[in-house]
This record gives structure tokens, sequence and C-alpha cells, in this order.
């Protein structure tokens, strides 16, 4: 099963470095990895997507709170939460086909963001379902170059992965 | 006043408390020894970094104490590698300080110049590159901290030139702030109320207590349980010690080489208790079959053993000796006759033995050694046959007595660990139990003994093969016994060329009092035990085998 993790990590050097090494060494798989700072400049957030059972999980959640610079874990994926990811991509788009693609563009609510003169840069955000549709909507067309983000995810409501421990915990008690 | 990055690592040590450092100087640490040069701090000079690696791990083993080493820059760096690695697999708390070249030349793949950070990541704690002096003494600070708490381990501070020459004001931190760095204390009350249920219902207990009762100072809340609950204690190789040898509820090791009766104990027990103990591959056999009809109780230190290798019925986090003597609270005295009877009888059937004929037998020269000693040597080990047979005839009472390389199975650990321990251990006699093979992984550091005056005594049982590898040969492929003839020097001569003592040992009324000259003359010694040559390591259960079918018990 595939699992979301939200680390929260301190912003130092080599803390990826650290991250990615654990997973290869200890033979996890890492489906995707986002990376980026915080409302807190001192604390960088990962979001990790990993596949495996509930025994891999527990110990990649565990062996990831052994390193110094890893804060904070949360499995989200059992609550509610919003998960985005953003694609770019580069399509042939002769003059003739323009149209077809702008009307396809239009049904994902996506965005047309470079015009050169065979392609099309179109920019698209959602979930990695309707991802996956835009790609292969736009397959026939001829994609020539394609870059996507990976997940990023946060809990829906007043439900946190934050650093205020004491705060959160109020938080989920007032929202029961 | 300001003081160099050099100065300020000297004072932050002595602030630490350190008072002996292990390492070797190069071009990158050339500031921090000048700064050596001037302090108290005692410096022994060895003769390979992978040397110093080893005493200042063992001489954390030995005292509890954190252990310090120093090495320059690129291959300095490296030679430690092995010796981190094996601080790391047993949980030591070592402080490893390398030079680096400056931050200007850094990634430039300058002179001397290796990414020691990236290197041993994955065999340290927690590792830093120091690039601002005005960071170093808290980035010690924190060092020293991770090391000794929760689950102990090496940490390396890597200390480009240029820092180290860098002035700025002393500080020492009194305090650190890690977010990431839990404490933990004596478990959840519930788990411990369930785990003293479980121990108090059952008939059939065994204790299987692992390293984790030594670091943790455990061994009397261990033996108090013991005895409360009316169990065996069988330990792991890392746990020699941490339950006195000598005692009647002592089953000696389990697992690969354990005792017959130890592993009996294991597949018939009702409740097994962890204490502090990893559910290692060498101790278990084949997982399915480990331990088919206990529930199981782990107290660990570290959550992510809990579960890691196998199925856990009641887990308590915490500090093993809080945990212990949270647990022996709640007990009642407990007997349990025909267990205890059952026990005695495997003892008496499956005893730990060798046919002592006419040649000198490698076991005969550890229980002479024993004897001598009155068991209150501590002894260090190098890797193979002369490690088993160090674990199962010599009786360690004390904890922090034997000091052995268990995770890694590092060759060549031995002597300087022998050194680390005699520092920090002056009063005690030490005895490296080696092999021919082993030592001559690190026999250089015998200048380092000889020249510091620190009075080692090396006990090589040399059968001139790699003994435990032709072992396997010979059971498992049909006796070729690829590459595992292998020569030494005149062990004895080479002491002698060191400014040691050197003898030869090759008849058995000869053992004893070689040993005790040895160990009368306060000097460094090396005993070369000539014995006999196709001697094995036994009982033993076959790689994958269950715990009860062993070979020769």
């Amino acid at each position: 099963m595939r699992h979301i993790l939200a680390v929260l990590v301190e912003n130092n050097p080599g803390v990826l470095t650290r991250v990615t090494g654990l997973f290869s060494r200890r033979g996890y798989n890492i489906d995707s990895l986002t990376v980026g700072r915080t409302e807190d400049a001192n604390v960088s957030r990962m979001t990790i997507v990993v596949e495996g059972d509930d025994l891999v999980l527990d110990q990649v959640t565990k062996q990831l709170n052994k390193l110094v610079d890893v804060i904070k874990i949360n499995d989200i994926t059992a609550d509610e939460y919003v998960d985005r990811e953003l694609v770019l991509i580069k399509v042939n788009a002769d003059p003739a086909v323009r149209g077809e693609i702008m009307q396809i563009v239009d049904i994902f609510r996506a965005r047309i963001v470079d015009i050169g003169r065979k392609t099309l840069m179109i920019e698209c955000t959602g979930d990695e379902g309707k991802i996956n549709a835009i790609i292969e909507s736009l397959k026939p067309f001829g994609i020539r170059e394609l870059v996507r983000t990976g997940k990023v995810a946060m809990l829906r409501g007043t439900k946190m992965t934050s650093l205020c421990d004491e705060k959160e915990k109020k938080d989920n008690e007032e929202e029961k | 006043m300001m003081f160099s990055g050099a100065e300020i690592l000297v004072k932050s040590l002595l602030e630490e408390g350190v008072d002996t450092v292990f390492g070797y100087p190069g071009g990158a640490v050339l500031e921090i020894y000048d700064a050596l040069y001037k302090s108290p701090l005692r410096h022994i000079l060895v003769r390979h970094e992978q040397g110093a690696a080893h005493m200042a791990d063992a001489y954390a083993r030995a005292t509890g104490k954190p252990g310090v080493c120093f090495a320059t820059s690129g291959p300095g760096a490296t030679n430690l590698v092995t010796g981190i690695a094996t601080a790391y697999m047993d949980s030591v708390p070592l402080i490893a300080f390398t030079g680096q070249v400056t931050c200007d030349l850094l990634g430039r793949d300058s002179f001397q110049e290796v990414d020691i950070t990236g290197i041993t990541l994955p065999i340290t704690k927690h590792n830093y590159l120091v690039k601002n002096v005005e960071n170093l003494a808290q980035t010690i600070k924190e060092a020293f901290h991770i090391a000794t708490t929760g689950r102990p381990g090496p940490v390396l501070i890597d200390i480009p030139k240029d820092v180290s020459l860098k002035k700025t004001n002393f500080n020492y931190p009194k305090t650190v702030n890690l977010r990431g760095c839990p404490s933990f204390g004596p478990g959840d009350p519930k788990r411990i109320k369930e785990a003293a249920d479980l121990i108090m219902a059952a008939r059939q207990p065994l204790i299987y207590a692992g390293g984790g009762v030594i670091i943790s100072g455990a061994h009397k809340e261990l033996q108090e349980l013991a005895e409360l609950a009316d169990s065996p204690v069988t330990t792991t190789l890392m746990g020699m010690g941490g339950f006195p040898g000598i005692h009647p509820q002592a089953l000696g090791m389990l697992g690969m080489h354990g005792t017959k009766y130890a592993n009996c104990a294991v597949c018939e027990c009702d409740v097994l208790i962890a204490v502090g103990a990893r559910f290692d591959d060498r101790v278990t056999g084949k997982l399915d079959e480990f331990a088919p009809q206990a529930k199981i109780i782990h107290i660990d230190i570290d959550p992510a053993e809990i579960g890691k290798n196998i199925q856990i019925d009641i887990p308590i986090v915490g500090d093993v000796k809080q945990v212990l003597h949270e647990i022996n609270r709640k007990l009642e005295q407990k007997k349990h006759p025909e267990w205890q009877n059952k026990i005695a009888r495997w003892k008496e059937e499956y005893p730990l033995r060798y046919e002592n004929g006419g040649s000198l037998k490698p076991q005969y020269v550890i229980e002479q050694i024993y004897e001598v000693t009155r068991g209150e040597a501590i002894i260090t080990t190098e890797v193979g046959q002369n490690q088993i047979w160090a674990a199962q005839f010599y009786k360690y009472n004390n904890p922090r007595s034997f000091i052995t390389s268990g995770g890694l199975g590092t060759m060549g650990y031995g002597l300087p660990a022998a050194i680390g321990a005699k520092v920090g251990r002056p009063d005690k006699v030490v005895i490296d139990i080696a092999g021919d093979g082993s030592i001559q992984m690190n026999i250089q550091e015998l200048a380092t003994a000889v020249s510091n005056d620190i009075p080692v005594i090396v006990a090589i049982l040399n059968n001139s093969y790699l003994g435990m590898v032709r072992q396997w040969q010979e059971l498992f492929y049909d006796g070729r016994y690829s590459h595992t003839e292998i020569s030494g020097p005149d062990f004895a001569k080479l002491a002698e060329a060191y400014g040691a003592i050197g003898m030869r040992v090759t008849k058995p009324d000869e053992v004893r009092p070689a040993l005790e000259q040895a160990i009368s003359a306060n000097k460094v010694v090396v005993i070369d035990f000539v014995v006999e040559r196709e001697e094995n390591a036994l009982p033993m259960v076959p790689p994958g085998g269950c715990l009860n079918r062993m070979l020769g018990g």
C-alpha cells in the first residue's frame, strides 16, 4: 500500500542525503519525494510517498525518527488530506491540432505557459489521477518533454503537521 | 579572550571531562595537534588510525565514558571508517574528530580531501562538517549529547583546517537544543503492568539479555528480575557480563554458537523476556522457529528495534535499567522447580565440552586464563573461533569485562581494544584473546602499547588457519580449504622486536606458568599458544537452521 509521509526536518545541509540514504540502504522504495521550506525558515518539509506494507512503514517511520535532523513524521494516508502535483508538458502542436489541444487544456483547467513554433508548453496541477489523465490525453500528439514535481500534501481542516504539538492537540479536540 | 578553533576543541573536550584521546597527526590537524601540545589531555599516538578508533571504542566500553579519537583528512579519516562502523554496530559512544581541507578547497578534489561526512553517513548516529568556528563549541556539545544519550553511537565532527585556525570567543554551552533527539524514561506504565503480569503467569520463563543491559548499567536489576521470576538467563555475545556467568541461573550464550541448553530453553520457554537485545540473525537462527511457544516481552531504548525482526507481544520502549526497576517492583517471588529441573537435565546432557588429549587445546588455554585471572580480567577478542571460545570458556561475572566486536565482527579489533581498555581501566589485567589471522590485521599497535607503557597481554591461539572460515569449509564445503591456511611471523620474536615480551607455548602444562609470568611481568606480553590445528568451535547451529538442532551439541 502507498503511504504519504509528511516529514519535518531541520533545514541543515545534507538532510536530504540523510533521508534518501536511509531509504536506499534499508531497501525501502520511494515513489516520490518533494522538499521545500516551511513557514519556519529553520524547518523544511518533505512529502514522501512510499510503497510498502504496515511492517515496512513502521520501520521507515522509526528509522527516520532516529535521524537527528528529523523533527517529526506524520503518516497522513489514513486522514483526510489534499494532495497536489504539478506537471509541465511540452507537446507537439502543429497549427492544425492546436485547437484540439487547447480544448483538452480547458477540460483539465490547465494552462498554456509557452508557445514554440511547433510545440506548446502546458502547466497543470492536480492530484495524481488528474495529472495521469491529462498526460494520457496529450500522448497522441507526441509528448516531447515532461516533468512532474511529485506530490505535496496537507491535512484538511485544523489538523496540522506542525511543531506546536500542544496547539495541535487542542485544535484537534475542538474540531471533534 | 579569543581562542582558535583548535584551542576551543581542546577546551571543549576538557569541559566534557575527557582525559585521553587516541589519534594520529597530519597536515589538516596541525593546528589541533599544536593546541594539544600545550594541553593536559593525554594523547596516545597510534600506528594506524583504525587502531585509534578501536582504542577509543574499547575505552568507552570498558569505562562507560565516551571515547575520543583524532585523525587527519583524507586517508586518515578513511582509516577510521572500520572503527566507526564497529562502534556503530555495537552502540558505542565514540566521538571522532577529523581534519579537513580548508573551506575554500572543499569540493575540488584537493590534496587529502575526502567527503568523510558522506562516507560515514550510514555508520554514525550523526555527523557534522563545521564550516564556521562560531558553531564549533555548540557542535561538540551536541556531539557528546547525541553519542551518549538514548541508544549510544558514534558521532563524527569534520573540521576544516581554517576553522581550527580562526579565532573567536569561547563559552562552552550548558545545554543542547535538539528537537530531533528524544529522551527516554522508564517506559509506558500500562505496558510495564502487562509485562509484570505475564512474567508472574509464566511457567517456563526465560530472560534473553543483550548489550543494552551493560550500556544501561542494569546488571543488578537484571539479577533481581531473574531471581524474583526464578527465570534462567541467557545472554548474547554483547550481553556477556551483564549477568554473572557463575550464577546458577546463567545459561551462557544463545544462538549460533550458544550452549545447547540455552537454545533448548529458547525453544521451550513460554515467556521470553528480551532485555536490551535486538534479535540478531546470529541469535535467532531460523526466525519462524525462534521461541515458537513463547509470548515475547521486548524491552529496548530504540523503538526501531521493536518488531524489526520478530513479532512482539509486549513492547516496552525505555531505558532498560529504569524499566526493569519498575517491573521488579510489581513482581512477587516465584518458583519454577519443574522448569529448573528440565534445564538442569539439559545442562547435564549437553555441557560445553571438548576433548582434552595430548595436544594443546584452545579451549584449555581460555579455561586457564579464567582460572589464573580468577575471572577478574578484562578480556578483549579478535573475531572468529577465538571470539567464540572466549565467550564459551571464560565466565564473565562483571559488566564491561568482555569487549568484542559483536555486530560488525571486525578482525583486528582485539589488540587495539585491549590497549584502549587498559588505558581506561589501568587497575585491571587486560588480555586480548586472539587468533593468528586476526592479530596480524592490527599487530602494529604493539608499538603503541610498548611506547606508551600500556601493559596488555596478547594470547594468540595459533592454529595457522583462519579457523572459523576453515571450520565452515570443513562443515559446509566438503573440506575444500580455500585460502584459509595462513602463515604468520614468529610471534614471540616479533614481540621482542617491538620491545615486548614474547613467549611460545606448545604444551598444556606450560600454559599456566606462562600466564602467571605474563601477568606478574606487568609489561606488554605476547604469548603464542600453538594449538590443535583443526579444532572446531562447537556446538553450532548451521546458518538459517533452528536453534535446538545443533552440530556437535
